[in-house]
């Protein structure tokens, strides 16, 4: 845990993706098995703990610190664990060796519930604040320490020499304490064996089009374009004993969609958008909603909001793995594969018929609103399925968005490196002489402006109510959104998709933001 | 105390303490920005705030000056005024004030951990107690200074093909830092930012050990690989710094107690090294004047009055105008 403090401390600190790229590799390369494998899995989101639980650190701080003290701290801090690390008494009188993570790991499993506090305690007294940070980010998850998995494993591949492609392709194959891929990245041995047709393969994303540089230097007769649908991006990964579907990011999310994968035949690897409808037509994504909020669905869910897939791409024809072939072929193969197998759940997605850029400029504003799309994607017919975001092969268009004009209400403190800052607000329109909230938005604004937010919100604060403040209803911000759907998440009756600062109307009186009525009219 | 009031005016005199607005008489506790203003009739100041200001500010930033020494009382009608140091930087000063048998302390800013660069502060004991409070959370616990120098020469021995930039206050932290490390035993030539010059060569000449300086502007790249440069914190991203090699931001600042805090403002060697009192100095230091009665001024008051309030002390918080947080970095 010392080393792996370190560590963390170190890459919080550092900006340059090389500077951690290399403190990264040094740690892998010089720290020793099975410690290494479970800094790994934790820096990439791989290791489930049996974790500390928010509420069981603040019990523990609360029988050391006064309550009050605590909030005003941890309002200050914005983060509860370098809030806890901080404040924690420092009283041992000598201290004892910190354990290794594993030991950290095997300790806090074998301990019953009961006297998991007197662990935690324990651990805590023998630490530095430093120490404490870093225990306490790991056993309740989420590091935020500025290092994506994409980076960990370009560490791995700079320590070793390994190819990052290599180590992408068996990744997904592989649990902590990755002992198998470190004998492998040492040299020892080959690359792990993974079983393909059972495993998560990352997925391939598209860019944003620009439309000034891209239309001019691409022939539309070299590209499929398919409609854009506002779901969520997943996998299916089946054989006849084995189904399994996955989120964008790798998470199993098959328990919550038995429907669709208790219909699964065939043996494929399948890329799609996940909706939910009747007969293939999908509803909107606040419906989808529904269904995503819970780990498994009830009855009514089911009946009223089943789920399908609208599939785009396949990646396994069976047990072939053919992501390098071009996607005309895997289109061809997907066609082939879809009239063999039944599939009651599983959507071909649809090829729009257009000659020229201007035609499919017309097809992507006209069925917008009808079709509940969010746009089009355009994809090189010659595209390989290549894992991550590679420029140029495929592209995503969305629709235009559409605006509105918003009250702030509340703000509450960001994370990371907003924890300090009221980055996130709530906003709300009018309904007769009340004003109502419509929805959350936390991005769109430099940091100048955030820092602006920021002063309005502690210059014009009326209420606190834990990390929430509610604030005089005097600024209106410009709101772009993607759609607006009726709904029961907001006062207003009514949820926006993807709202988004868009500019900051100081000038603007509150009196002449937006009405639920106009919002209504545009749903 | 009806004598004294909320805005620090002392009325048997007709005087504020660090009064952010022109006044006809000034009592000023120390030199920063914050508490020394240019523009008052009459000042009252231990020596070295005064050269301090007549640095800063010019000869004339005042009418009159009139220093005072350390523990040597002033009577002025009824009222008793003496200078007691305050451990925040050279010549900062806690105001004491008697009148008709009850006295006032107002802190100014202050520390109680060793400091070669500025007076020891001492204890005054007194019926109301005007504390400051940056540092006043209990989240605020700042270790040795010297443990925070060895992490700068191990980092420095380290990487002896960069250059550490350290971002200080060109008033008393940059002094301090480079007193420390010189207490530490480096002794090699240490680069400073021209807006430190005048207060290093004014400290130096106050006797405060700090080692062979050179300026930062008539260098080339190659001669500062390897060294310490000190500049203003606004200095540290700005065009100012690209003459530096592959420099190490660094920042020396009880605000960097906070990770996401010192992530944010881009640095990356954060040096906990703060002029002023941490929560556990703040909590001793009001306990052992043995005042009952605590104001508490800039920085995060609630905590403090409400640590107060449970040590069953009267206390109130002042909520002074124009005392910026930021400044004191």
């Amino acid at each position: 845990m010392k080393r792996f403090s370190q560590l963390l401390v170190t890459l919080i600190l550092k900006t340059s993706r090389n500077d951690k790229i290399s403190v990264l590799s040094e740690y892998f390369k010089y720290t020793p098995d099975p410690d290494r494998g479970y800094a790994l899995g934790a820096l990439t989101g791989t290791l489930s703990n049996p974790g500390i639980k928010p509420s069981l650190l603040r019990t523990l701080v609360a029988e050391r610190i006064d309550q009050e003290l605590f909030n005003l701290s941890y309002d200050y801090v914005g983060d509860l664990a370098e809030t806890v690390s901080l404040i924690w008494p420092d009283t041992a009188p000598y201290k004892e060796k910190l354990p290794s993570i594993a030991e950290f790991i095997s300790k806090m499993e074998g301990t019953p519930k009961a006297k998991l506090s007197a662990l935690i305690s324990s651990f805590l007294d023998n630490a530095n604040s430093n120490e404490r940070w870093a225990m306490i980010k790991f056993a309740t998850g989420g590091l935020r320490v500025g290092v994506s998995a994409r980076l960990a494993k370009t560490a791995l591949a700079a320590y070793s020499g390994c190819l990052l492609e290599d180590i992408e392709k068996v990744w997904h194959g592989l649990t902590p304490p990755y002992i198998g891929l470190f004998e492998w990245l040492d040299g020892k041995t080959g690359i792990p064996k993974i079983q393909h047709t059972r495993t998560f393969h990352p997925m391939m994303l598209a860019n944003p089009l620009n439309i000034e540089q891209d239309f001019d230097r691409l022939d539309p007769n070299d590209f499929q374009a398919e409609w854009k649908w506002d779901g969520i991006r997943v996998q299916a990964v089946f054989d006849e004993s084995n189904k399994q579907l996955y989120s964008r990011t790798g998470d199993d999310i098959s328990r919550a969609f038995p429907d669709i994968v208790g219909e699964l035949n065939g043996k494929a690897v399948l890329d799609g958008e996940l909706l939910v409808g009747e007969n293939f037509k999908a509803l909107p994504f606040n419906q989808l909603q529904q269904r995503l909020n819970r780990k498994s669905p009830t009855k009514m869910h089911l009946k009223n909001y089943p789920a399908f897939i609208r599939v785009y791409d396949m990646l396994f024809y069976n047990e072939d793995d053919i992501r390098d072939l071009p996607l005309k072929i895997r289109r061809q193969k997907l066609e082939d594969w879809m009239k063999q197998v039944k599939n009651s759940r599983l959507d071909i997605s649809e090829i729009l018929d257009f000659d020229s850029w201007s035609r499919l400029a017309e097809l992507r504003t006209e069925k917008a609103d009808t079709l509940g799309h969010e746009g089009v994607l355009i994809k090189d017919l010659q595209s390989k399925y290549s894992p991550g975001r590679p420029k140029g092969p495929w592209f995503k268009w969305k629709r235009d968005p559409k605006f509105l004009d918003g009250v702030m209400m509340y703000a509450q403190r960001g994370h990371g490196r907003r924890s300090s800052f009221y980055s996130d607000y709530t906003f709300g329109i009018w309904r007769g002489n009340e004003l109502v909230p419509i929805g959350k938005a936390y991005s769109g604004f430099t940091d100048e402006e955030l820092v602006m937010l920021d002063k309005w919100v502690r210059g014009n604060t009326l209420n606190r109510f834990g990390p929430v403040r509610e604030v005089r209803k005097e600024l209106v911000v410009e709101l772009a959104f993607d759609s607006a759907h009726a709904s029961s998440r907001h006062k207003s009756g009514i949820a926006l998709r993807f709202p988004r600062i868009n500019r900051i109307r100081w000038d603007k009186p509150a009196q002449e933001a937006d009405t639920t009525e106009t919002i209504t009219s545009i749903m | 105390m009806q004598w004294i009031n909320h805005e620090l005016y002392i009325a048997p005199i007709d005087a504020y303490i660090d009064p952010i607005k022109p006044v006809d008489k000034a009592i000023i506790t120390h030199g920063h920005a914050d508490h020394a203003r240019p523009g008052h009739q009459k000042v009252l100041a231990s020596r070295q705030t005064i050269d301090i200001m007549k640095i800063r500010y010019g000869e004339k930033s005042a009418t009159s000056f009139q220093s005072m020494e350390f523990g040597k009382p002033l009577r002025i009608n009824d009222v008793t005024i003496t200078l007691h140091p305050a451990g925040h930087i050279l010549g900062s000063a806690q105001i004491s004030i008697e009148y008709r048998g009850q006295r006032v302390v107002v802190t100014g800013d202050y520390k109680t951990i060793p400091d070669s660069s500025a007076q020891a502060f001492e204890i005054i004991k007194c019926d109301l107690f005007v504390t400051e409070a940056t540092f006043g959370l209990p989240i605020f616990q700042h270790p040795s200074p010297h443990n925070e120098i060895n992490n700068l020469l191990k980092s420095i021995s380290g990487q002896p093909n960069r250059t550490h930039l350290i971002g200080v206050y060109s008033l008393g932290k940059a002094q301090r830092v480079i007193s420390l490390l010189r207490e530490a035993g480096y002794d090699h030539p240490i680069f400073i930012h021209g807006a430190l010059e005048k207060l290093c060569d004014y400290y130096s000449s106050e006797g405060i050990n700090l080692g062979l300086l050179r300026k930062a502007l008539a260098q080339d790249k190659e001669t500062m690989k390897g060294a310490v440069v000190m500049a203003p914190p606004s200095a540290l991203r700005d065009r100012w710094s690209r003459r530096l090699m592959d420099p190490i931001i660094c920042q020396a600042s009880g605000w960097m107690t906070i990770k996401q805090r010192a992530k944010r403002s881009g640095v990356e060697l954060p040096l906990i090294i703060s002029d002023h009192a941490d929560w556990n100095e703040l909590t001793s230091t009001i306990d052992s004047t043995e005042a009952d009665t605590i104001w508490v001024t800039h920085g995060r008051e609630d905590a403090l009055v409400h640590w107060c309030k449970l040590n069953r002390k009267n206390a109130e918080p002042l909520r002074l105008q124009g005392r910026d947080e930021e400044l004191e970095i």
